[in-house]
Formats: structure tokens, sequence, C-alpha cells
């Protein structure tokens, strides 16, 4: 765990168990995920790594019959607790889904909705979010002329690229994806990986990914469950070279999963 | 068991007669179904034209679009439909005025707020709401509406606009709340989450994404209530009076253009005669208008047609 407690821990996660009704999906789960830096959750498909991603933002709370035990701190705040305004939390933890889900709106619009939310009404401040988000996203140069069209005209990449933008124009400090690049193609996907390496410099990033090459490309520290119970999570380079539990080592050496 | 099967041969038939018989009655049978109700259609409006054109052969069509005056079945006759077209419009925007709203309330509330549980009881109460014949909903305006509407202001009649209005009004909230929650539960729950990740409340995601993304469906819902609240009968016909006027006054009594078609039809009129004739040329109006809004449905729907 070398480079991973140099960096400073913004998310403190204490045996953290979740409950989908009477269904155990996180169990004891204890992490810290440090500051701007890239985090990946691995491990096989249903073992919880999107229940936790969405424990981040409060996005649990919307499934009906969800229970939620132990605690989770960002920069020392529980936000679980009473005072915590959820709005505020999801304006600060960023989201970007596996599937790109631009609104139904222009371009623009699509960018200038989370700001407009949140009570920017100046066209020249807005114009300026706009422009800086989709720098950002690695996307103005792409779209700077048709910033009215359909964001549906754009292609799947390219969509998923908004999304991210659309995510940053709220200024936010920490973005999860989950699974953000499973459903594009290889130039697509690499073009995200690059954008995330830019973007830890001042974001915290936390991604789901089933891609286990992805993990090792792009990220710095690496967290593998499995069953909703973090087997070990270490500084990306050692949890690859050398894992310390046997599971992960049959897991990334591709023996099961 | 298998002892008892009788030897099965193999034949190698690929001719089903059976099959190819049907294949070629049914599509005929279904034809003339779909045929059955074009021919009807046809029907319909070709009635309806030629006994309209046999109207305006007497009377003048100008004086029966702007004349102001509607009085066939009295001397001295006068045929402008203006009192009738007034009538309805009075109380077509009444209903208007109740039902899209709480319509559209009631859609959000449904599709955004109410629990899975609560849908399912709201939902089907809804659609037996609209299945109550709508004779009751007139009586229910007389007997119920009208002493309620007397005791804020008690200078009104048995009949007026105004307690027609609301009572058609409630009658098509369940159609404009049904078809505008079909528009919204429609929205991808994924345009929701995007919102939602965004920081946005419930309120923020009804009103800036959900509506937005099924306005199109929205608008249509509520062409459609306001030409169901021009081609209602029952309701204005036992509630709001048969006084044909012009008049801004919802406490007034006023006569629709359907509820005149109900009285002159209920009438001795004599086949053929000009007092008979109205009925149509009336017929003809209403179904111009609903005509009209109809293709007002259509456009706007392509119009604001949010693709997700
Ligand atoms: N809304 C939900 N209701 C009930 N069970 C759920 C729900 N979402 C996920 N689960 C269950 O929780 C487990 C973890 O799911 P998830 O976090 O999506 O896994 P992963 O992202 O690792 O594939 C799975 O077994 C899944 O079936
Ligand atoms: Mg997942």
């Amino acid at each position: 765990m070398s480079t991973a407690t140099a960096l400073k821990t913004l998310i403190d996660i204490r045996d953290l168990d979740l409950y989908y009704g009477t269904y155990h999906a996180l169990k004891k789960v204890s992490m810290t995920i440090p500051e701007k830096a890239v985090t990946a959750f691995i491990g096989p498909s249903g073992c919880g790594k999107s229940t936790l991603l969405r424990t981040l933002n409060r996005m649990n709370d919307m499934i009906i019959g969800t229970r939620i035990e132990g605690k989770v701190e960002i920069a020392g705040t529980d936000i679980y607790s009473n005072e915590v305004d959820v709005e505020t939390l999801r304006k600060k933890v960023g989201m970007v889904f596996q599937q790109p889900n631009p609104f139904p709106k222009s371009i623009y619009d699509n960018i200038a909705y989370g700001p407009r939310l949140h009570g920017t009404r100046s066209k020249s401040q807005l114009d300026e979010i706009v422009e800086q988000s989709l720098k950002q996203a690695v996307l103005w140069d792409e779209v700077k002329d048709y910033l009215k069209r359909s964001a549906f005209s754009l292609s799947g990449g390219q969509q998923q690229r908004l999304c991210i933008a659309r995510a940053l124009a709220v200024n936010p400090d920490i973005l999860l994806m989950d699974e953000a690049t499973s459903a594009l193609d290889p130039i697509s996907t690499l073009k995200i990986e690059e954008l995330v390496q830019e973007l830890k410099h001042r974001y915290t990033i936390v991604m789901v990914t089933h891609n286990m090459h992805q993990a090792a490309r792009v990220s710095d520290q690496t967290v593998f469950f499995l069953n909703g119970e973090v087997v070990e999570f270490d500084n990306t380079e050692t949890l690859f070279s050398n894992p310390s539990d046997k599971r992960t080592e049959d897991y990334i050496t591709g023996r099961f999963g | 068991m298998q002892g008892n099967l009788p030897q099965q041969e193999t034949t190698m038939s690929f001719k089903n007669k059976r099959a190819h018989i049907s294949d070629k009655i049914v599509p005929i049978v279904l034809f003339m179904c779909a045929a059955l109700s074009v021919l009807t259609t046809i029907g319909i409006v070709y009635t309806l034209f030629s006994e309209t054109f046999s109207f305006f052969k007497t009377v003048n069509i100008s004086e029966f679009l702007f004349g102001t005056k509607w009085s066939p079945l009295i001397e001295p006759k006068s045929f402008g439909i203006l009192p009738l077209l007034g009538g309805t419009l009075m109380v077509t925007v009444i209903a208007c005025l109740v039902a899209i709203p709480i319509g559209l309330a009631s859609a959000i509330y449904l599709s955004e707020y109410a629990p899975t549980r609560v849908r399912k009881i709201v939902k089907p109460v809804l659609e037996v709401l609209a299945g109550i014949p709508t004779i009751v909903y007139g009586y229910f305006a007389l007997s119920f509406v009208t002493p309620l509407i007397k005791s804020i202001f008690p200078d009104v009649g048995v009949f007026n606009a105004l307690s027609a209005g609301l009572v058609v009004g409630i009658m098509i909230i369940p159609m404009v709340s049904s078809l505008s929650e079909d528009a919204m539960m429609a929205v991808p729950r994924s345009l929701r989450h995007g919102a939602y990740a965004l920081g946005a409340t419930r309120f923020e995601v009804a009103l800036k994404i959900v509506v937005p993304a099924a306005f199109s469906g929205i608008v249509s819902s509520a062409v459609l209530a306001f030409s169901r609240a021009i081609g209602e009968t029952m309701i204005v016909t036992v509630a709001a009076g048969a006084t044909p006027q012009l008049t801004l006054n919802p406490l007034e009594s006023i006569q629709t253009m359907t509820a005149y078609i109900v009285q002159v039809s209920m009438g001795d009129t004599p086949h053929g005669s000009i007092e008979y004739g109205t009925i149509f040329a009336v017929g003809m109006t209403l179904f111009v208008i609903t005509f009209l809004l109809n293709i007002v449905a259509q456009w706007v729907a392509r119009r604001f047609r949010e693709e997700y």
C-alpha cells in the first residue's frame, strides 16, 4: 500500500453493510479512497461494485427497501447523517453511467442543465461553463460549432464524453464512473481512458470496470470485490503484480470471473 | 404406456391443406372488418355533407357562420351559429381549465412520486372513473355541483355553463392523466438518473426532464381532452340549459352545439325541413372542428417529439 497511503484520504468507508430488502449486498466493507487519484473497483458481475459506487452519491436512496449500516465519510463528513443535503452531496459527487444518457436537448443545454439547476442564470457565465466543461472532457473541438444540435446527433463515445462534461459542469470534487466505457468501441474507450488520466489531476475518480486491463492501465488504486466483500485493496501495481490474497490472484490470472 | 402407441409411420408430407385455406380466408375476413369501419365513416361523412349542402341552399353560409342569433325553431328564424359555438367553447374552456392542470398534476404524481403500490390502486380507479356513463355526470352536475355554485353565487340559475363545464372537466381528468402518465412513464429511467446525479430534486426532475421529454404526449392528451369536451353531449344537455346566447358569463344558461342537436332530434321536426337541416349543419361544424383539432394534435406530437 505504498502510494495509496502516501496520498491524502478523501473517502473513508467503514464497516459498511447494505441490504436490498433481505439480500445482503455489501458485507462489512471498509476501505479508504485517496484524493486526486483513480480508484478502480473490479470483480465478477453481481459482486456489488455498482452498489458500493452508488452509496457514495446516495443514489441507492431511490431504491425502495435499501438499508444501510456503517459509515461513509467524505472529507470527514458522514454523508448518511441527517444534516447532509442529498442534492448538495450529488452536486459534489458526480456520476457517469454505463450507457451514455444525454438529455433529449441540445449539446449546450445538456451541459447547462446542472449549473442552471443550481442557480446560474447569466448567459455569459453559462457560456463559459459550457466551454470549460467541454474542453475538460476533450469534446470542445469536435462540437464547438454545433452546440445547438441535439445531443443525439453525437456518436456513442462523444455522448459519453458529453455526459462527463455535464457532470463536470456543476464543479464536483469526485467523479464516479460505472463501467462508463463498456458500451463503447475500443477507440472511444481509449479516449475516455486518456481523459481520466487528465481529469485525475483535478478530481478524485472512482471507476467500476469489468475490464481488469483497464483497471491496470488507468487506476492508481484497485479494489477487488467478491460476493459483496472487499477481498483486497491496494496500489494497482502491487495488486496486479503481487496480490496478497489467493482469490485475487485467481481472478486476475483469469481463473474465474 | 409406450407399447400402446401405434407405430408411427415416417411420412414426409409438406402439404397442410387446413393451414393453406385459413391463410387465405383469415386476411379476407380481417380486411372486411377493417373495410366495414372505413365504409361506415365514409357513409357518415357522405350523409353529413349532402344534408349540409342542401341546408346551405336555403341559408346563406355567411349568415350561418357570422350571425349572432340562433333561433331556427321560432319566427323570425335566424341561423347564426355563434351563440352555440360560444356556448360550446365556454364549456370546453372551463372543462380544460379543470382537467388539464389536475390531470397533469396527477400524472406527475403517479409517474414520479407514487410508490408502485399506490399506482397499482389509483390507475384502475381512474380508469373506472372514465367508464361512468356521462348521464350520471350530468345529474351529478345538476344535483350536486349547481347547488354548490348556488351557495356561492345565489343568483345562478338551475342551468348554467359553469356547472356543466366543471363536471365535463372532472369527466376528462382520467383521460388527461392516463395519457400523460403513459407518456411520462415512457421516458427512460436513465434520463431521470442522469438528472438526479446532478443534484436535481424530484420536482426538478419531473418538471425539467420528464415533462419536456414527454411533452408531445402531454400536448396530444390536452388536445384530445379539448376535442372530447367539445363533443360531450349528455352533461351539457342536462346541466347547461337550452338558451343559445352569446355571453361571457359562465353563470348563465347557454346551449352547446351538441345539446342543440339533441334538442332537435328529440322533437318532432319534420324530416327534410329547414329545422331538420340545421342539425346537419351544426354537426358538420362540430365535425370540422374536431377534425382540425386532430390534425393539430398530430402536428404537435410530431413537432415537439424529443427523441430518446
Ligand atoms: N435494485 C436492486 N434490488 C435488489 N437487488 C439488487 C439491486 N441492484 C443490485 N442488486 C443485487 O445486488 C448485487 C450486487 O449488484 P451490483 O452492485 O449491481 O453488482 P456489480 O455492479 O458488481 O455487477 C447483485 O446480486 C444484484 O442482483
Ligand atoms: Mg454494475
